[in-house]
């Protein structure tokens, strides 16, 4: 019956010949050379971001070896080391420690906001509520950057919802306090330094819990029942399990917080002080002080650091946890 | 016997996780009610009084108009470009073994892994010393760059969840290179790029960093927030636009979330 | 009469890896072919340049007489059936199957009729409205072969494709495709690690290992007369006796193989034969096997159920027939 339908092959030869046009013949070419294949879907992104990406960034880092002539303003093309010993000057290593103490807080700060809700959603939340985590994470870190550090110029302002909130459970006095500390005080929130360590926390802190939550997601939980079998504290089994299994988790979202707060210039702008961070220091040079030079090698300052924090983080595994 | 997962979680860590969901979430619904919002001069909390004025006064608004428009152009561009480069090269790295492979996405990845400024002002100056003058098209430039990564991801993520035999089976019934990548290859990666096309999108509509250095006078959306941020003028308008861009921005991340949960993740480390 | 395959001194080699190394082989028309051989032998190597995945790095490969060496998969009139069956999730099962005929330019109507027609032939009429990730393993390897069908190939190529069924399913699948072959009158090239496999259904069976053929025949041939250790060895499981043990016992110096069910073990210590001790005994339902220490040689013997079974530890007394000691050519 149906055998007959399917059968009758004979008259077919084994080997059918090439479909004529254009597309047959070149799909055959590509076909038998896989090499050139390959070459046609690399040469485009290859071109782009091989050629005109990297080959930007050469430029710009040729460019820390010029130096600007203080008299004329114009640009000496000559290859001198000049321009990192004006990076060394007082006010701008200032500017470099400022920038590098406030990541290492940031990050910090992060993991431990981060690290009880990446805890929860890795084991405790099913379903529903996963997905909801995840949704609660994913929408806020991709919420408008502008948005989100504008809701915080209203909440931190003196005439807002902080103050207002700190008036209410009278505590004002405080929040006076603080704000008449050195340092990290100022005249409100939003132009001190506290305020800007939160922005910088609240924006990057998504980038924290990712990275920690699927580490935790691969901790079987039973290997937490068993350190609490074995008569563990929940102190002990944090310090001896579980802190242990998130640390490439922690140190993999801590390469998003650290570098992300290394070269950002628009945080510091709208909230905090007049001193600048290197993002700023950068921004005013190319610009209004036409220094490209300094620039070049102000920018050079976070590629060297995020170079040993990416060596030591590959170090201790934390590109699984990505 | 799933004992270890019908527990309820400690009571401090319940307060702390939701204390931090709350942390992330309270600011932005805060702009929702800024948006309507009688005061005009201040930042003033609790709002003397609510208005829904501001909005048409927003509508009104040629400037806000001219940004929402050259955002949008920007960024469907880049999307379409950072389509395109990023499904050649999760291709490529997916599909063949080649020296160097590995670099390939770590030079995908370089983009965003670097701080922005860094990117922004590398294109910048390269632009200057090629004499190429700022236009629309230096911003596509710019954003496509670090939207690649995003489309990349997402096609990488799917390629390797794809069995590699369905395209030689393809071929084996007598489909040639065309014909596969029509009725094999793209119905099965399709969602993974259409979820990534919109993070790309949700990308470049938000990025400022780089736009700085690439723009000239032109104002994308997020240019014309940032102006506003630093020189406030019109504080009731940048309330509304803030709540439309927060609006705007939730879609294209719901549907890709949807888009792409059996299985794999929305690339969100890609940002 | 001209082959439906042919590999003259064809090798596949990857860097250094020799997977397939100056391989004659032909393949008759209307044959069923097994290659069998373990893991890495050069098996699946073969059958990818069949299909045309594969280039030879040197050699020719012809398929029913023509040159088949550059030639790409898709201009071939082979099929395969994957061994992950590698049906397209994206397509309901009706789709999956009229694939081949629809790249070709065939009209909805038609295809779809001829696809029906293969699903009736693998019993599986009905199913094509399916998705293949709502079907079990078993149907959708029926899928995987009425799309490979349905195309009419010269040749079918078969990639382990039992390997991922259990037992009882393996089973009748082995009798329907046998079947299956008989009646359509295709070439089946079958690829397996699977003795029991190769020799219940081939016509003929190469076996491979490192990437060189080291015998073609019928099944009875490879199992009665394996021509090397390893064919012995490898095809189930024969005593490999060493030329010493052969010469004693047969006079030649020869490597020589027996199959355990041609030894015969008698319980009296005095009558003729080899002396060997019981090491342990493995009940297999239809007969009983005993692994034996002769002469610090381990064979191994069978005894059918219902005689009596020696106790562990025991001496018996083996014989077998001479001329059902096999010599094999020797191969290091």
């Amino acid at each position: 019956m149906s055998v007959q339908a399917v059968t009758g092959t004979s008259d077919v030869t084994a080997i059918l010949p090439r479909r004529g046009g254009f597309a047959g013949s070149l799909s055959d070419l590509l076909w038998r050379r896989p090499g050139l294949l390959l070459f046609v879907m690399l040469a485009p992104p290859l071109l782009w971001l091989g050629v005109v990406y990297i080959g930007s960034l050469i430029a710009l880092l040729a460019q820390s070896f010029f130096s600007i002539d203080e008299f004329s303003g114009l640009i000496s093309r000559e290859l001198t080391l000049k321009t990192y010993g004006d990076l060394f000057q007082p006010a701008n290593l200032d500017i470099i420690i400022r920038t590098v103490t406030m990541a290492a807080m940031v990050t910090l700060a992060s993991a431990v906001v981060a690290f009880p809700i990446a805890y929860y959603a890795a084991r405790y939340a099913r379903g529903k509520w996963k997905a909801l985590f995840y949704l609660g994470v994913m929408l806020p870190l991709w919420s408008s950057y502008l948005v989100k550090v504008y809701a915080w110029k209203l909440i931190l302002a003196k005439e807002g919802i902080l103050t207002w909130l700190f008036a209410k459970l009278h505590l004002s006095w405080l929040l006076d306090s603080w704000l008449s500390l050195p340092v990290v005080g100022g005249n409100s929130l939003s132009v001190s330094f506290t305020g800007t360590f939160i922005v910088f926390v609240y924006v990057w802190l998504p980038f924290m819990i990712l990275p920690i939550q699927a580490a935790l997601e691969r901790v079987p939980g039973n290997l937490v029942e068993a350190s609490s079998d074995l008569g563990a504290s929940p102190g002990q089994t944090f310090r001896n399990v579980l802190f242990p299994l998130a640390l490439p988790g922690i140190v993999a979202g801590s390469i998003f917080t650290f570098s992300l707060t290394l070269g950002d210039y628009i945080i510091p702008q709208i909230i905090g002080t007049s001193r600048l961070f290197i993002g700023q220091a950068v921004y005013a040079q190319q610009g209004t002080a036409g220094n490209i030079p300094l620039a070049a090698a102000f920018t050079v300052v976070p590629i060297v650091i995020m170079g040993f924090y990416l060596w030591g983080a590959k170090r201790m595994g934390a590109f699984d946890a990505l | 016997m799933r004992s270890d997962r019908s527990q309820s979680a400690p009571r401090g860590l319940k307060i702390a996780a939701a204390a931090g969901l709350a942390f992330l979430h309270l600011p932005i619904l805060l702009i929702f009610v800024y948006a309507f919002t009688t005061e005009e001069k201040s930042y003033q909390w609790p709002p003397p009084g609510l208005t829904t004025q501001w909005f048409a006064a927003t509508w009104a608004r040629p400037d806000v108009w001219q940004a929402l428009g050259l955002s949008v152009q920007v960024a469907a561009i880049s999307t379409a470009i950072a389509l395109v480069l990023g499904t050649l090269c999760a291709a490529a790295v997916s599909q063949t073994r080649f020296f160097g492979r590995e670099a390939i996405s770590l030079l995908v990845i370089l983009p965003i892994a670097l701080p922005g400024i860094i990117t922004g002002i590398a294109l910048r100056s390269a632009f200057s010393l090629a004499e190429i003058p700022f236009s629309f098209w230096t911003i596509v430039l710019g954003h496509a760059t670090f939207c690649v990564v995003v489309v990349y991801n997402n096609a990488v993520a799917r390629f390797r969840r794809t069995s590699g035999s369905l395209i030689e089976a393809s071929m084996d019934l007598g489909a040639d290179g065309f014909q596969t990548f029509r009725h094999v290859i793209l119905p099965n990666i399709g969602t993974a790029l259409l979820a990534g096309g919109m993070l790309a999108f949700a990308l470049s509509f938000d990025e400022v960093i780089v736009t700085t250095f690439t723009a000239g006078q032109q104002q994308t959306l997020p240019i014309w927030m940032l102006e506003e941020l630093v020189r406030p003028r019109q504080r009731p308008v940048t309330n509304v636009v803030a709540m439309v861009v927060v609006l705007a921005t939730l879609l294209p991340i719901l549907a890709a979330y949807y888009l792409t949960r059996e299985g794999d993740q929305i690339a969100g480390a890609g940002k | 009469m001209t082959p439906a395959v042919a590999f003259q001194k064809t090798s596949r080699h990857f860097g250094a890896v020799r997977a397939v190394d100056a391989v004659d082989l032909e393949i008759k028309p209307g044959e069923f072919f097994a290659m069998l051989g373990p893991s890495g032998s050069g098996k699946t190597t073969c059958l990818r340049l069949i299909a045309g995945f594969e280039q030879p790095t040197s050699g020719s490969i012809s398929i029913f007489g023509e040159r088949a060496e550059g030639v790409p998969p898709y201009r071939r009139n082979v099929n395969t059936v994957f061994q992950d069956y590698a049906l397209f999730p994206h397509l309901n099962v009706l789709d999956n199957v009229a694939y081949g005929l629809m790249v070709k330019g065939v009209g909805k109507d038609e295809r779809h009729r001829a696809a029906e027609d293969a699903l009736r032939l693998v019993q599986l009429p009905g199913y094509g409205g399916r998705k293949p990730g709502q079907l079990s393993g078993g149907q959708r390897q029926r899928v995987a072969l009425a799309r490979a069908l349905v195309n009419k190939p010269k040749v079918l190529l078969l990639d382990e494709p039992l390997g991922a069924l259990d037992l009882k399913l393996r089973e009748s699948m082995q009798e329907e495709l046998k079947q299956l072959q008989k009646a359509l009158g295709i070439t089946f090239v079958f690829v397996t690690h699977d003795q029991g496999e190769a020799l219940s259904m081939a016509d003929r069976v190469a076996v491979f290992n490192d990437g060189r053929i080291m015998q073609v025949g019928a099944p009875e041939e490879i199992y009665q007369r394996p021509a090397s250790r390893f064919v012995a060895d490898f095809v189930g499981s024969s005593n490999v006796l060493p030329p010493d043990f052969v010469q004693r016992h047969a006079g030649q110096r020869r490597w020589g193989s027996l199959r355990p069910e041609q030894i015969r073990v008698g319980r009296d210590k005095s009558g003729d034969g080899v002396a060997a001790r019981v090491l342990s005994r493995h009940y297999l339902g239809a007969a009983t096997k005993l692994a034996l220490d002769v002469e610090g040689l381990r064979l191994h013997a069978t005894v059918p159920s219902g005689t009596a079974v020696p106790e562990d530890g025991e001496h018996v007394v083996l014989s077998f027939n001479r001329d059902q000691l096999h010599l094999m050519e020797e191969q290091a």
